[in-house]
């Protein structure tokens, strides 16, 4: 606590004055008796104290404490309770659930047990939704009679013990209202620092009791007759979340957060209007790395640029397209119409960009690999052969090669902008990058490159 | 000096120097790179940020650590705001603080997950069960990813409530060059807080419904007084309330502290031409064509004026109606159907009003605009 000026312990009860409103003989009331017990056993500061509840009739059970308490949705109590506990470690976060939660929201139950977070789950569990006319949940022992299943459950109980236990909670308990040791296995799931979860078989009155002949006898029978084991059935020590998030980025603390990565002009341009290029390629290919590259060298050079890319939502397979605005302006619009230079590297990159090849006109400039040397274009077109190279391209580099011969030729800005836009990147890139530009640049220098320009 | 960068990047930056302390988020194209980077920064800064089993439960955490004083946000796209709805009617019920990123995409249901839509406009106004007012902004540049970021954590403090910020692929996505002067930092009110020892209680009143429109002030769990949350109609006290006095002043109020108070929170960028019959009106990143095209039909001596709206909710009505004097004819521009379209009609009613749509994947160019300027 950060400050307790009202002395509030040793507290006789948790619960406030307000009588449960719940049916006569539910087990809702008997269930949270033992809680108070626990909490009274326990003498937790009800300040420090929150009771986690969402829908159903378990649902209302918050107002009836003196303790802090959240109210929420059906079924996501665990994760209001985890972000809670995240924010608040100290804290004693306590989470009470039906099974119809236990249904709804049993993905986050899973995820909470995985991460073994600091939260105390009790499970008032009987078996159908008592608050909306007595539905079967996902605990309905098979052959239950209820509105929804009027000849019969068809379907098996979750065993909501095992799920946990199998998946990384520390303390698994099931019991019964009737238990009358209730109250410490509670009051030692919330002492225990990891996820907790008691399972508590119960009686709906208004319900299941009716409808089945159910009774405290026919409910200690189904558990002996599914062969669920009860009591204390799993136990282990590990991390607890919240505390281990801490301990693992203790280190990272106080080091400097995101800051913007200026880049000073050290280079000139010769751009008086805005150049759109775009390359076409393979992902896997580098394209956008490339493209990046060629960016910064632009910032490099006074000028300001753009990068647009497009890829599929696969990630090593597809297209992938890069559209590069260079402009000696400020650039509004980020979506090329026309490029005016298009460099066409795969098949896939070319049936992504094909479309353009109608809109460019001969002052447009298109440079593509061997295979695309026939296609339909006004504009002037260069076809590139990696063999050509007077150095060896290496495979995953080619695109950067092919890219810095471009740029070369294009003389928009020194093609030292380029050498120096890879230093800036990740060091374990560095070399290759360098080793591509500088292939890049050597094959411009070559006549061969250009031998077939000119207008198909 | 400039940069080259995009605007997931702003965001964090602009939800490091709001003050952020928690986030959850679950993987989405295209509003991942911001929960990859919160995971990496917010440890910095000793917050918490987590990746959840689900959207579901990404904003679940974020309301529980709200109430527990955390400084929350949460991002995702348009599927994801599906997830979420539900408990976006929980925080605006429970009065919640809460950051909700919206990086839009395509269209309806899977849609085109790396292409650019605006198709979420009106489902962050109304993407929750009940109908209530939600603050929506919307920044159409890089530096605005920033600063309103830091604003939407301003309004939510200040206001008690989730707050949007609607972004879109090539907002969040797209590199682009950003002169640093540009980044403009806004100053974050702290959510107005009580403890014991001002009030003498034990127990805490987390919900005040006089006035009407006032913003009760919020004590978080692990505090020094007893603390109650719920999402349930309530009373003062967080009670479950059906008393129909208590529950229709709750509903009203929930209602009036934005409605009331919209003035505060609307925001425009107006760029008015004298004479201009023409009025532009576009937000996000179709508001950056916009103001290109603006320069190309100014350069040939044609007269338009331009509403960039950031404040998408509360409409910034009082801008608009400025912004339409003399106007006679409006253009709606935006990667929908015509979805703010049916605001502006609401408000320039009587002058011709044009959308402006594409719904392709691809942006609306400036070549686009001039064809309607």
């Amino acid at each position: 606590m950060r400050s307790a000026p009202i002395s509030i312990t040793p507290l006789e009860t948790y619960r406030n004055q307000s009588p449960y409103p719940f049916c006569p003989g539910c087990g809702h009331g008997f269930i949270l008796d033992h809680l108070n017990q626990a909490l009274v056993n326990l003498q937790l500061d009800p300040r420090g104290v929150v009771i986690v509840s969402d829908i159903g009739c378990v649902g209302l059970s918050d107002q009836y404490f003196a303790t802090s308490a959240f109210h929420g949705l059906h079924g996501r109590s665990t994760t209001y309770a985890t972000g809670i506990k995240l924010m608040r470690p100290d804290l004693k976060v306590i989470v009470v659930m039906g099974d119809g939660g236990t249904g709804i929201g049993g993905t986050h139950l899973i995820n909470a047990a995985r991460r073994n977070i600091g939260i105390t789950v009790l499970v008032f569990n009987n078996f159908n939704f008592g608050m909306t006319g007595g539905q079967h949940s996902v605990t309905a022992p098979t052959g239950a009679l209820t509105p929804t299943t009027l000849a019969g459950n068809l379907e098996r109980p979750l065993d909501i013990c095992a799920t946990v236990a199998a998946n990384g909670a520390s303390y698994v308990y099931r019991g019964t209202s009737f238990d009358k040791d209730l109250p410490e296995h509670i009051a030692e799931a919330i002492q225990n620092q990891g996820f907790s979860l008691l399972d508590i078989w119960e009686l709906c009155t208004a319900y299941y009791v009716p409808n089945n002949q159910f009774s405290r006898r026919a409910l200690m029978d189904t558990l002996e007759r599914l062969a669920f084991p009860t009591g204390l059935i799993h136990r282990q020590e590990a991390p607890e979340y919240a505390a281990a998030y801490r301990r693992l980025y203790a280190e990272v603390l106080g080091k400097p957060t995101l800051s913007p990565q200026s880049i000073e002009p050290i280079f000139e341009n010769a751009l008086d209007h805005p150049l759109n290029l775009v390359v076409a390629g393979s992902a896997g290919g580098k394209v956008r790395s490339a493209v990046r590259l060629i960016g910064r060298a632009a910032l490099l050079s006074g000028l300001r640029a753009t990068q647009r890319d497009d890829y599929p939502i696969t990630i090593k397979s597809g297209h992938s397209v890069s559209e590069l605005v260079l402009s000696p302006n400020e650039i509004n619009y980020t979506g090329i119409d026309r490029p005016d230079v298009l460099l066409i590297l795969t098949q896939d990159g070319y049936q992504k960009v094909a479309h353009y090849l109608p809109l460019m006109t001969r002052d447009d400039q298109l440079f593509v690999l061997p295979p695309f040397a026939g296609v339909e274009t006004r504009a002037q077109v260069t076809v590139i052969d990696p063999s050509l190279s007077p150095r060896r391209v290496p495979r995953t580099g080619v695109t950067l090669v092919i890219v810095s011969a471009v740029i070369k030729q294009l003389a928009a800005f020194p093609p030292q902008a380029l050498e120096e836009a890879a230093r800036m990147g990740r060091k374990q890139f560095q070399e290759e990058n360098l080793k591509a530009i500088a292939a890049g640049l050597a094959w411009a220098d070559q006549k061969e490159t250009t031998h077939l320009q000119g207008a198909l | 000096m400039r940069e080259f960068t995009d605007g997931s990047t702003a965001t964090v930056r602009g939800a490091l120097a709001a003050g952020c302390t928690f986030f959850a988020g679950y993987p989405i194209t295209p509003a991942s790179p911001i929960l990859m980077a919160m995971m990496r920064e917010l440890p910095k800064v000793g917050g918490v940020a987590i990746q959840a089993e689900d959207e579901l439960a990404a904003i679940g955490m974020c309301i529980g650590a709200s109430m527990a004083g955390g400084r929350a946000m949460t991002a995702t796209s348009g599927p994801g705001i599906s997830l979420y709805s539900e408990n976006i009617g929980l925080a605006i019920m429970g009065e919640v603080p809460l950051v909700i990123v919206d990086v839009q995409r395509l269209g309806p249901s899977t849609g085109g997950a790396t292409t650019v839509g605006q198709g979420d406009v009106q489902f962050v106004r109304w993407g929750t069960a009940g109908g209530y007012p939600i603050i929506a902004l919307a920044p159409s540049s890089i530096p605005e990813c920033y600063s309103l970021t830091m604003k939407a954590f301003d309004l939510a403090e200040r206001f008690r409530c989730p707050v949007f910020l609607v972004t879109d692929k090539e907002l969040n996505m797209t590199m682009n060059t950003v002169d640093l002067d540009q980044y403009q930092d806004v100053s974050v009110r702290d959510r107005k807080t009580q403890e014991a020892k001002d009030i003498g209680e034990e127990t805490f009143t987390p919900y005040r419904y006089h006035p009407v429109y006032g913003v009760p002030p919020m004590a978080h769990f692990g505090d020094d007084m007893i603390v109650r949350f719920t999402g349930s109609t309530h009373d003062e006290r967080a009670l479950i309330s059906k008393d129909p006095p208590t529950v229709d002043a709750l509903n009203r109020h929930l209602a009036a502290k934005i409605e009331h108070q919209r003035e505060e929170i609307e925001l425009v960028t107006a760029d008015l031409q004298l004479g201009a019959k023409t009025l532009l009106v576009s937000y996000g990143v179709t508001a950056r064509a916009m103001r290109e095209a603006a320069i190309l039909a100014r350069g040939q001596s044609k007269k338009v004026s331009l509403l960039t709206v950031h404040s998408l909710w509360p409409v910034p009505q009082t801008a608009m109606k400025s912004a339409l004097k003399g106007v006679e004819r409006v253009v709606v521009a935006e990667l929908n159907l015509g979805q703010y379209r049916r605001e502006v009609e609401r408000i320039a009613h009587g002058r011709e009003i044009v959308g402006l749509n594409r719904v392709d994947g691809e942006l609306i160019s400036p070549d686009q605009f001039l064809e309607v300027i």
